[in-house]
């Protein structure tokens, strides 16, 4: 655990960076920092590998103040990325993920067969080890840099900016990466954003911080979006925070209908009587293939006939409340189809299922 | 005299061609040795006092000013005038004269570079290192020195080549090198003498270039000179 107590930068100036900050990092979390800039988020971040002195306070490391710890000895035991990277251009990839190892007094051996496990890890091709970094796009050299602030395993992770100089796409994958990295990893991670969305996608809590480096508020993403503390979260959350906090309610209580799902091979006729507008129409394997409109359906012949309305699925137990809300949506029928991992239909969801489980999150706010 | 295109090249062959050139204290073999003594001798003293101040300088960032401000001073040096005043002060008799005005000449491009080059290092890399866990020292030596190598070799490669080139004027102080054939042939009007002398230094000059090409061929990795190792 990392405990930040009464911690205050000042520099010579008189300029404060970071006021009187408490709080604690779990271990075995990720805890992010977001804010404006000048709020203090990445000087907060390096004091805690002492690339920056505190001018009060103490940082605690599992119990132990940092500042009784010499700089590099501290270092050498926390990971350490940053926005660009910085990977060494005159060393190759698997020498710049060594990095650490090396230091540690590894021998050459050792050092390298773990940083050559590494990159396997983070996603790399194994033919990148022996090019140098130039050769490499942003994104795999950003997978480099998480690679060797692994490397020789630190239970600490501080991650400063890292996704924030790549394009949408690779920013998306290097997130996931993260988050898949961390499921098998369990590291204390302290990760500095700007970007609110990465934070609530990121973190397991979230510490926003104001201009001139003040907490504002500490707490999981879904309650920061239910619940935030003031009008600065607020408006820092930005627009849609509704909606986006359905992103952390589960898909589990949806309730489903399986008679709304008819195969293909079926003749109109069965089904020209039903009591429901639309159907679900699947294929013989169960998979989705559109909404036949019940009262638009020709005289004789099967559903395979039938002009197909489009449709939106989710996959159940997997995707959020959110997702299913999406699915719905683009679907004449207002109704979503649920599918399971290999895009067989469970079920569909109708509105009034929709309408029921919304209602439940929407009473949970106030609670 | 033969004016034109073949009366220059008789000069060559007369002067290369004379067997008494390349033999006895006069000839060209010592006179070379002579000239790569004055310009060796003042490159190693001068890449001993520069390359320590300039790593010293862009790795703490102290003194920039001042190094920058002699460096300059020092440039502007007339290599001959301070050779002479030298001379006047010291006399002849040892090679030290002849050494102080080239040192003076090749210190600043090598002090210069070396320090641009440690400061033209990307602040990043600098903070990823220290981040790691590098020592001071180990930022330098790891980190800096070998990114900055390109710059630092060619404050190296300008100071060799100018030494070589100047190191000429010692014949003007009564010293060896060869410097002797180009004074020594003006002064008697033998023009075979002097062109050969200054086709020797030429050369000389034209080698240290590919010297130094190939020091860095072998010396900076292909990940800074961004050479493409793989396809």
């Amino acid at each position: 655990m990392i405990k930040f107590d009464r911690v205050t930068k000042r520099y010579a100036d008189g300029t404060v960076a970071v006021d009187d900050l408490s709080l604690e990092v779990p271990t075995g979390e990720i805890t992010v920092f977001v804010g404006p800039s000048g709020c203090g988020k990445t000087t907060s971040l390096r004091m805690i590998n002492r690339m920056i002195d505190a001018t009060e306070g103490q940082i605690l490391l599992d119990g132990v103040d940092v500042k009784t710890i010499d700089p590099p000895t501290l270092r050498r035991g926390i990971g350490y990325v940053i926005q660009q990277a910085g990977l060494f251009p005159h060393r190759k990839i698997v020498d710049n993920v060594a990095t650490v190892p090396y230091l540690l007094g590894w021998d050459r051996k050792k050092a390298r067969d773990r940083a050559m496990e590494l990159l396997e890890r983070v996603g790399l091709d194994l033919k990148m080890a022996d090019r140098y970094p130039f050769q490499l796009s942003g994104g795999q050299q950003q997978r480099v840099g998480v690679a060797r602030a692994l490397a020789a395993d630190p239970p600490v992770l501080l991650m400063d900016e890292p996704f924030s100089a790549v394009d949408p796409i690779v920013r998306t994958s290097l997130q996931e990466e993260l988050l898949r990295l961390q499921a098998e990893l369990n590291k204390t991670i302290v990760f500095v954003t700007h970007d609110i969305d990465e934070a609530i996608k990121l973190g397991d809590r979230v510490a926003v911080l104001r201009v001139g480096g003040r907490l504002a508020q500490l707490a999981d993403p879904p309650t920061l979006l239910a619940r935030p503390a003031d009008d600065f979260v607020r408006e820092f959350l930005g627009r849609d925070r509704g909606i986006r906090r359905l992103s952390f309610v589960s898909d589990e209580g949806l309730r489903l209908r399986a008679d709304l799902t008819v195969s293909v091979s079926a003749d109109v006729s069965t089904v020209r009587g039903a009591d429901e507008s639309w159907l679900a129409v699947v294929d013989g394997e169960n998979r989705p293939l559109g909404w036949a409109s019940v009262k638009d359906l020709p005289e004789t012949g099967t559903l395979a006939d039938v002009r197909l309305a489009p449709y939106g699925t989710f996959v159940r137990g997997r995707d959020s409340l959110r997702g299913a809300l999406d699915a719905a949506l683009l679907s004449p029928s207002g109704s979503a189809i649920a599918v399971d991992e290999e895009g067989r239909a469970e079920g569909v969801a109708t509105r009034e299922a929709l309408d029921e489980a919304l209602g439940k999150v929407a009473g949970g706010v106030g609670a | 005299m033969v004016a034109g295109k073949g009366g220059r090249v008789n000069w060559l062959i007369d002067f290369f061609g004379n067997p008494d050139n390349w033999s006895g204290p006069d000839g060209i073999p010592v006179r070379l040795l002579e000239h790569l003594e004055f310009s060796g001798l003042s490159l190693l003293l001068a890449m001993l006092i520069a390359l320590p101040l300039g790593l010293w300088i862009g790795h703490t960032g102290k003194g920039a000013l001042f190094a920058i401000l002699s460096a300059n001073a020092a440039r502007a040096l007339p290599t001959l005038g301070l050779l002479v005043l030298i001379v006047l002060l010291m006399g002849v008799g040892t090679i030290v004269p002849v050494l102080i005005p080239l040192v003076a000449l090749a210190v600043p491009p090598i002090l210069v570079n070396t320090y641009e080059g440690l400061r033209g290092v990307d602040p990043d890399l600098r903070d990823a290192a220290y981040g790691m866990g590098l020592r001071g020292s180990e930022v330098l030596g790891r980190v800096l020195v070998p990114v900055a190598l390109p710059l630092i070799l060619l404050g190296l490669r300008i100071a060799a080549i100018q030494v070589v080139s100047t190191a000429t004027v010692a014949a003007y102080v009564g010293l060896g090198g060869l410097g002797r054939f180009i004074v020594d042939g003006l002064a008697t009007k033998d023009f075979p003498r002097t062109i050969g002398g200054a086709v020797l230094v030429a050369l000389l000059a034209l080698i240290v270039q590919l010297g130094f090409a190939l020091v860095q061929r072998v010396m900076v990795s292909p990940g800074v000179s961004q050479r493409q190792t793989i396809r």
